[in-house]
C-alpha cells in the first residue's frame, strides 16, 4: 500500500465513521417517530381509522297501519316492486336497458334520465328504472336475471289507501319531508322518507312513524359498502285504530253519491265517530307519488270543493236545528213550560221589520213541543227575544257550539256562537234585537259545522252528558274518562227530545212524510235549512222562487240532525247537503237511511247472539 | 512496464473464486427485503399476485442477475468505465430535457418500446462512479485545495440542474446530497461543509423561486397538512392514521383497513411502508429497518478494509444513495419531511429504482470481492 493511500484510508475511516453515526442518528429519529405514532398516539389514530371505514346507515321503519274500529285497513304500507340498474355491473348500459325493455316499457325520457344519472353519479350506485311493478312482471325479471347484467330487483314500501276516496279527509296522505319539517332527526333526511301531510297521517304521524334502525357498514374511500358489521332493525310504527266503522262509511258514501255533503255519525254515549264523510272526495293515493297538474287543477277547480272536509271545516247556519238549543235555554231559564203556548199568525214584528214564518197562514196556538215538531219560526222569534242572546249563547256553548274539539282531523273549524261581545269584536256594532230573533231560528250570525251538530245532537239525547267527539282510540287514554254532566234537567231534555221525535212521528211533524216505517224502533230528528241568498222583498211579493228553479250554487243548504232509536238513543247523525234545498226533503231521508242501516244491523247482531245462546 | 504493474498489484481471482467470495448472506438479506415487498404488493392488491407482485418479482430477478453480474466484474473495469458512463447518462438526461420541452409537463423517461428508461436513475450510479474515480485520482494535498473541488462540483451540478428541470425535486436532492457525502468522506476540509451549510440558508430562499407551484404546495402542506385535509395534505393525514392505527402488532396481513379500503393513496409505491406498519405494526416497521441496517452496516464496515480509494468511495456513494431513499421515504410517510416521491428501496413497486439499487449493491459487492486490489492514483489502466 502506498503511503498516500494510508493517509486516505485514515481520513476515510474517520469520516465514514462520522457519516455512519449521522445516518444512525437520523434512523433513530425514524424509530422515535414510529414509536410516537404507533404507541403514544395509537388510540387517537385508531379512532380516526374507524371513522374512515365505518359508516352508519339508517334503516327506515315500516309505517304503522291505520285501521277502522273492526281492524279493516284504511292505510297500509304495501310492497313496492322496483327495478334499478347498477351501471358498473352492466357490460353496456344501453344493451341492458334494451334487454329490460322486453319486460317493461322504457320510454325515451326514462332512457335519457338513466343515462344522465349514470354520468353524474358513481357507477356502483343504483339508478331507479321503474316502480310499482306487478308481481308477475317483477318475478319475470327475476327469472331472467342472467340475461340482464346490472339489473337489480328491489323491494320497497309505499303507502297505500285501499279505500281510496272513501276516507281521504280523515286519513289524509303522506308526502316527502319539506325543508320546514326537518327537526334534526336524521330519519327525516332519508331521501325516500315520507311523513303525514294531512289528516290522521299527520296528527298521529309520530306514532305511525316508528323508530329507525341502523346498519353499521364498512365502506371504502369511495363510499362503497364492503360489508355489514352490525345491524339494529328498525321498530315499525304502531297500528292506529280509528273509531270509524268502515262498513258504515261505505254505506254513507254510496248513499250520497255525487251530492256535496258533510255527514257525521256518532255514538251518543261515547262520542266515537262512526262515520265522517265529506263528498265529493279525492283519492289520497294520487298524492303519494306526486299528483299530476291536471288532476290537481280539476280538484281545485271543482265548485263542490272536494279538497275541503265539509264535515269539520264547513261552517253553515244551523237553521231550525238550532231551535232545540233555544228551546232548552228558555226551559232552563224558566221562561216557558210545557203548558205555555204562543200564537203564530205567519207574521212577526221586530222593531220596524216584519219577519215571516215559513208556513203561510201560520201555525196557530202551539206549545213548545209542537213548535219544535212543526218548526214554527214565529214561536222561536218570540221565544228567543224573551230568553235573550246571552242565555242562548251560554246554552249553545254547553252543547259544544263555537268550540273546536281537536279530534285529530286537520283544519277543524270553530263556527260562531255569537253574542254582543262577539258582534262588537267582529263588526264593531252593538247587538240588536233582530239579531236575537234571527239566531232564534238558527239563521243570522250563528254558524256551526256538521261535527258540532252531531255533538249537539248526541248531548241532546244522551241524558245531558257532555260527550266529546273522538276519531281514534288513544292508548294513553284509559277509556274510562267520564264526560261531565251538562247540568240540564232531564225533564226539559225530554221535552225537546219529544219535539224531535214528533218531527218524524207526529202527523204534523215537518218530516212526517220521511219517517222511518220500521216496527222495532222510532227515529227522531230536526230539519233545518240554511238560506244561501236572502229572500228579497220583491221575491216575496212575486212569490218565492222555488229552490228547484234556482242555480245550484244559489240553492239553500239542506240540514238534518237525527238520532235513534227514540226509545233508547244510541246513534246521532248530522247531515248537510250543500245547496240541497229543504232539510226535510233532501237531508232527512239520508239521515233516516243511515240510522236504519245501523239500527237494523244491531238488531241482526242481537238476534244472532240470542240464537247463539240457544244452541 | 508489465501489464501487472500498470494495473496495480493484486491476486487475480478466478470467476469461480469470485462467485464463492460473493457475500451470500447479504444477497440473502436483499432477497428478504424484496420478499417483504412482494408480500405487501400481494396484500395491497387485496390478496392477489396481480397486478403488482408478479411483475415486481420478475423485475427483481432481472435486477438480482444484474447485481451479481456487476459484482463479478473487476472493479478496475468499472473505474475505467466511470467517465464514459457519466457522459452517457448525462446525454440521456439532455435528450429527456429536449423531449420535455417539446412534449407537455414533466418528462422523466425515454420510451424504448419494451420499457421506460429513466435516465435520472442511471445518473445516480454514474455520478457516484465518476466522483469516486475523480477523488481516487486526487493526491492528499490536492484534496485539500479549493480549486480541485471545481470539477466535481460541475459533475454534480450538471445532472442536478437537468433533473430539477424535469422537474424532479426528490431525485435532485438525492443526487446533490449523495455527491456532498462523497466530498465528505473523500476528505474535503470540514470548514467548507460548515460554511456551505450557512450559505445554504439564503440559497434555500433563492431555490424557492425556482420551484414549481405543486412543489411549493407540497412543502407548504407538509408544514401544516391539516389546512388542506382533502387536497395535498390528505396523503400525509391518511398515512399517519394508517400508521398510528397499526399500533405495536398491526392489524394483520391483508387486514389493514386504511390500505385495503383505499383510504391510503399510492399504497403500492411511495406509501408501501405505511402498509407494512399498518398491517404488521411497530414490530413490522422495525424489522424492515433492521434488515436495512444490516445491509448498510455491512457495507460501511466492509469499506474500511478496502485497499483502494475508488472502491471505498464507491461503497459510500451507494450506501448514501440507498440510505437517502430509505430515510426520505419513511420520514415522508410519517410526516417528517414533505412528500417528494421517493420509493422505499427494494420494496416499492417500480422497476427503475429497484434496478438502480440492485446495481448499486452490485458495485458494493464487487468492491468487497476486489477489496484487496490496489489501484494506482493514475487510474485503473492508466
Amino acid at each position: 500500500m502506498q503511503p498516500s493511500d494510508k493517509n486516505k484510508l485514515k481520513t476515510y475511516t474517520r469520516r465514514a465513521s462520522l457519516l455512519s453515526g449521522g445516518m444512525m442518528l437520523l434512523s433513530s429519529a425514524l424509530v422515535g417517530r414510529m414509536y410516537y405514532l404507533q404507541v403514544i398516539s395509537r388510540s387517537q389514530y385508531e379512532l380516526l381509522a374507524e371513522q374512515n371505514r365505518i359508516s352508519m346507515r339508517l334503516l327506515a321503519p315500516k309505517r304503522g297501519d291505520i285501521v277502522d274500529r273492526n281492524g279493516h285497513p284504511m292505510a297500509t304500507s304495501t310492497t313496492d316492486y322496483r327495478v334499478n340498474v347498477i351501471p358498473e355491473e352492466t357490460e353496456e348500459l344501453q344493451d341492458t336497458l334494451k334487454s329490460l325493455g322486453k319486460f317493461i316499457p322504457i320510454s325515451a325520457s326514462d332512457n335519457d334520465r338513466i343515462v344522465k344519472a349514470s354520468k353524474k353519479q358513481r357507477s356502483f350506485l343504483p339508478i331507479s328504472v321503474a316502480n310499482n311493478l306487478d308481481w308477475k312482471t317483477f318475478s319475470n325479471i327475476n327469472v331472467n336475471m342472467p340475461d340482464l347484467p346490472g339489473i337489480q330487483p328491489d323491494v320497497g314500501t309505499s303507502r297505500y289507501y285501499p279505500e281510496k276516496e272513501l276516507a281521504a279527509h280523515i286519513i289524509g296522505y303522506v308526502g316527502p319531508v319539506s325543508e320546514e319539517e326537518l327537526t334534526g332527526d336524521p330519519l327525516l333526511e332519508l331521501p325516500e322518507f315520507k311523513i303525514g301531510k294531512n289528516g290522521i297521517e299527520k296528527v298521529l304521524d309520530e306514532k305511525l312513524r316508528g323508530s329507525a334502525g341502523n346498519s353499521k357498514v364498512e365502506v371504502n374511500v369511495l363510499g362503497r359498502v364492503i360489508r355489514e358489521l352490525s345491524r339494529q332493525d328498525s321498530i315499525p310504527g304502531k297500528t292506529e285504530r280509528l273509531t270509524i266503522d268502515l262498513d258504515l262509511q261505505k254505506y254513507v258514501a254510496n248513499r250520497v253519491r255525487d251530492e256535496s255533503t258533510g255527514i257525521v255519525v256518532m255514538e251518543v254515549h261515547t262520542g266515537e265517530i262512526l262515520a265522517i264523510a265529506s263528498t265529493p272526495s279525492f283519492d289520497p293515493n294520487d298524492f303519494n307519488n306526486g299528483i299530476s297538474q291536471k288532476k290537481w287543477d280539476s280538484l281545485r277547480g271543482d265548485i263542490r270543493k272536494p279538497l275541503i272536509n265539509k264535515a269539520v271545516s264547513g261552517q253553515y247556519s244551523p237553521g231550525s236545528t238550532f231551535k232545540t238549543v233555544v228551546a232548552l235555554a228558555a226551559l232552563e231559564a224558566g221562561i216557558i213550560t210545557e203548558e205555555d203556548t204562543k200564537f203564530c199568525n205567519y207574521q212577526y214584528r221586530i222593531g220596524n221589520r216584519i219577519a215571516h214564518c215559513w208556513k203561510k197562514g201560520g201555525h196557530g196556538r202551539i206549545n213548545i213541543v209542537q213548535a219544535l215538531a212543526q218548526s214554527c219560526d214565529v214561536f222561536f222569534y218570540d221565544l228567543a227575544i224573551e230568553v235573550g242572546i246571552d242565555r242562548i249563547h251560554e246554552m249553545s256553548a254547553r252543547f259544544g257550539l263555537g268550540e273546536r274539539f281537536n279530534i285529530g282531523i286537520m283544519s277543524e273549524a270553530r263556527g260562531i256562537n255569537p253574542n254582543n261581545e262577539w258582534k262588537m269584536g267582529a263588526q264593531g256594532v252593538k247587538w240588536q234585537l233582530g239579531d236575537t230573533a234571527n239566531v232564534g231560528i238558527g239563521q243570522g250570525f250563528v254558524s256551526t259545522t256538521p261535527l258540532q251538530l252531531a255533538v249537539m245532537t248526541s248531548r241532546l239525547v244522551n241524558g245531558g252528558i257532555a260527550v266529546r267527539p273522538k276519531i281514534y282510540f288513544d292508548d294513553e287514554d284509559d277509556g274510562i274518562t267520564i264526560p261531565g254532566d251538562m247540568g240540564i234537567s232531564l225533564k226539559n231534555l225530554k221535552l225537546v227530545d219529544q219535539g224531535m221525535s214528533d218531527v218524524f212521528n207526529h202527523p204534523r211533524g215537518t218530516a212526517y212524510a220521511h219517517r222511518s216505517r220500521k216496527k222495532d224502533y222510532k227515529i227522531g230528528g230536526k230539519t233545518g235549512t240554511t238560506q244561501v241568498t236572502r229572500i228579497s222583498m220583491a221575491e216575496r211579493q212575486s212569490g218565492v222562487i222555488k229552490n228547484e228553479e234556482k242555480e245550484w250554487i244559489e240553492r239553500d243548504h239542506a240540514l238534518f240532525i237525527g238520532y235513534g232509536p227514540v226509545e233508547a238513543p244510541k246513534y246521532a247523525v248530522s247531515v248537510l247537503v250543500e245547496h240541497g234545498g229543504g232539510g226535510s226533503a233532501v237531508a232527512s231521508p239520508i239521515a233516516v237511511d243511515i240510522l236504519e242501516y245501523m239500527l237494523d244491523r244491531d238488531l241482526i247482531k242481537e238476534n244472532e247472539q240470542v240464537g247463539g245462546q240457544d244452541i | 512496464m508489465p501489464l501487472s504493474a500498470r494495473i496495480g498489484s493484486h491476486k487475480q481471482k478466478s470467476l469461480r473464486q469470485k462467485f464463492v467470495d460473493l457475500n451470500w448472506f447479504i444477497v440473502f438479506i436483499i432477497v428478504c427485503v424484496a420478499s417483504i415487498g412482494f408480500a405487501m404488493l400481494y396484500s395491497v392488491a387485496g390478496g392477489s399476485i396481480d397486478p403488482w407482485a408478479k411483475n415486481q418479482l420478475i423485475r427483481f430477478l432481472i435486477g438480482l442477475a444484474a447485481m451479481i453480474f456487476i459484482a463479478l466484474i473487476d472493479i478496475r473495469v468499472w473505474m475505467f468505465l466511470a467517465y464514459p458512463l457519466y457522459a452517457l447518462s448525462l446525454s440521456m438526461l439532455v435528450v429527456v430535457d429536449i423531449m420535455g420541452t417539446i412534449g407537455k409537463g414533466s418528462q422523466r423517461w425515454i420510451n424504448l418500446g419494451f420499457m421506460n428508461l429513466q435516465p435520472s436513475e442511471f445518473m445516480k450510479i454514474a455520478l457516484v462512479l465518476a466522483l469516486a474515480r475523480y477523488f481516487h485520482c486526487l493526491s492528499d494535498e490536492d484534496t485539500l485545495k479549493l480549486k480541485s473541488l471545481v470539477k466535481p462540483l460541475i459533475l454534480i451540478a450538471l445532472p442536478a440542474v437537468l433533473v430539477l428541470r424535469q422537474p424532479d425535486l426528490g431525485t435532485t436532492l438525492l443526487i446533490v446530497m449523495g455527491g456532498i457525502a462523497m466530498f465528505f468522506v473523500a476528505g474535503v476540509r470540514m470548514w467548507l461543509f460548515i460554511a456551505s451549510f450557512v450559505a445554504m440558508i439564503p440559497a434555500a430562499f433563492g431555490a424557492w423561486q425556482f420551484l414549481k407551484p405543486y412543489q411549493k404546495q407540497r412543502v407548504l402542506t407538509f408544514l401544516d397538512p391539516e389546512t388542506d385535509p382533502l387536497g395535498a395534505g390528505y396523503h400525509i393525514i391518511q398515512s399517519k392514521i394508517a400508521l398510528g392505527s397499526g399500533g405495536v402488532y398491526g392489524k394483520g396481513f391483508i387486514q389493514g383497513t386504511q390500505s385495503q379500503l383505499n383510504f391510503l393513496p399510492e399504497k403500492h409505491t411511495d406509501f408501501i411502508f405505511t402498509v407494512i406498519a399498518e398491517e404488521f405494526g411497530l414490530i413490522g416497521g422495525l424489522s424492515l429497518l433492521t434488515l436495512y441496517f444490516i445491509l448498510l452496516g455491512y457495507a460501511m464496515i466492509m469499506s474500511m478494509s478496502v485497499k483502494n480509494q475508488f472502491g471505498r468511495l464507491l461503497v459510500v456513494g451507494m450506501v448514501i444513495t440507498f440510505f437517502l431513499y430509505m430515510f426520505i421515504n419513511i420520514a415522508m410517510v410519517m410526516g417528517l419531511v414533505p412528500v417528494v416521491g421517493v420509493p422505499l428501496p427494494l420494496v416499492s413497486y417500480g422497476g427503475s429504482a429497484m434496478l438502480t439499487l440492485l446495481v448499486g449493491f452490485g458495485f458494493i459487492l464487487s468492491t468487497a470481492i476486489h477489496k484487496d486490489t490496489s489501484i494506482p492514483r493514475g487510474g485503473a489502466f492508466a
